[in-house]
């Protein structure tokens, strides 16, 4: 399930390509909304207000969740934090998988995220994933900044209702 | 130190924290997008609308509430089932108008203010308006048009909040020519 008992050192840097990737490849249309920002300026814009939206509440919410705790020892302990109790209050489960490529780049997968289960599985309704995802991006990029930690959140989802959200740590 | 020393009493604490931010933000947003709070409040009705239009099939499914006789069986399933559902409240119901056509809820305590505060810019600003769409739009779908109004709000001073409720007229069905 989610933490291997033997510690964390994870497998290296497999993120997967297509997180990487600047262009979705043919057959499944990506929903990262980075990509679907520059294609439709008014879909573009509300993905960014909702994401603003979620980078406050996030702000908000990791100040009251985190006023009782111990000191974090370090960035992945932060990420694991978010992954299991942050992910479990906000949404009732824990994230699946957290993978690192252990320089900054953390991918959070949640094979059934709660704001998509409610949506077809099939691929009709994929285009209009990143709305759903875009107000968690913010969510996750605000409670780390109110952390110490600068990022850049993107999600992506290719198939429903499973969605991966890939965090770069920005180094100040 | 444990981190999840207290984590059941706290998970419903802070679900409804993230509801109450969440519904801030979306205030916030909206007072950006739009230049004056008339339009703000028009923009919360609005959404409360098209929200209550939903929620009311939720509501009968989960509830298993009958058919109301009266508006006064309205007024108590609103208060006691609806706001106790899904906002964990029980408002009380006062100020019924001689006919029984208009009745005010009364809220204690408003989730949606917890950590808000009105700027001086923002006076006329209606902050829980998508309350009154909510209600207008859930009662619609039970044929019943209803105006729903904030009198009294603890954000602007008053000591309760009050949601006017006055019963216009029962909604009756229009079916195409030549269905039954």
């Amino acid at each position: 399930m989610f933490l291997p008992s033997q510690g964390w050192p994870l497998s290296p840097p497999p993120i997967h390509p297509d997180l990487l990737a600047a262009s979705p490849s043919p057959q499944f249309p990506s929903a990262s909304y980075l990509t679907s920002l520059g294609s439709r300026p008014e879909n573009g814009r509300c993905i960014t207000k909702l994401e603003n939206m979620g980078f406050r509440v996030g702000q908000g919410l990791i100040e009251r969740f985190t006023k009782d705790t111990a000191r974090f020892k370090d960035e992945l302990d932060i990420m694991k934090f978010i992954c299991k109790d942050f992910w479990t209050t906000v949404f009732k489960k824990q994230i699946d998988n957290l993978r690192t490529n252990h320089q900054g780049i953390y991918v959070l997968q949640d094979n059934k995220f709660r704001l998509l289960t409610q949506m077809s599985a099939g691929k009709q309704y994929l285009e209009h994933a990143s709305k759903y995802l875009a107000f968690t991006c913010g969510l996750i990029r605000g409670g780390l900044s109110n952390l110490g930690i600068k990022s850049i959140v993107t999600a992506e989802v290719s198939s429903m209702p499973a969605c991966k959200f890939q965090v770069m740590i920005q180094k100040l | 130190m444990s981190r999840q020393a207290n984590r059941g009493t706290e998970s419903k604490k802070m679900s409804s924290e993230l509801f109450t931010l969440t519904y801030g933000a979306l205030v916030t947003q909206l007072c950006k997008d739009y230049e004056n709070d008339e339009d703000v409040n028009k923009q919360l009705d609005k959404m409360g609308y098209n929200i209550g239009v939903r929620l009311i099939e939720d509501f009968l499914a989960r509830s298993n509430v009958g058919r109301c006789h009266d508006f006064r069986e309205t007024a108590d399933v609103i208060a006691k089932v609806a706001f106790k559902m899904y906002l964990g409240i029980t408002p009380s119901i006062t100020n019924w108008s001689p006919a029984g056509d208009e009745f005010s809820l009364i809220l204690e305590n408003n989730p949606l203010v917890d950590f808000v505060e009105l700027p001086d810019n923002h006076s006329s600003l209606i902050y829980s308006n998508l309350l009154c769409g909510v209600l207008r739009g859930a009662l619609e779908m039970v044929q019943m048009a209803v105006e729903a109004k904030f009198v009294q709000d603890t954000l602007k001073g008053d000591s309760v909040t009050e949601i006017r409720m006055r019963f216009i007229r029962r909604i009756e069905d229009n079916l195409p020519a030549g269905e039954e």
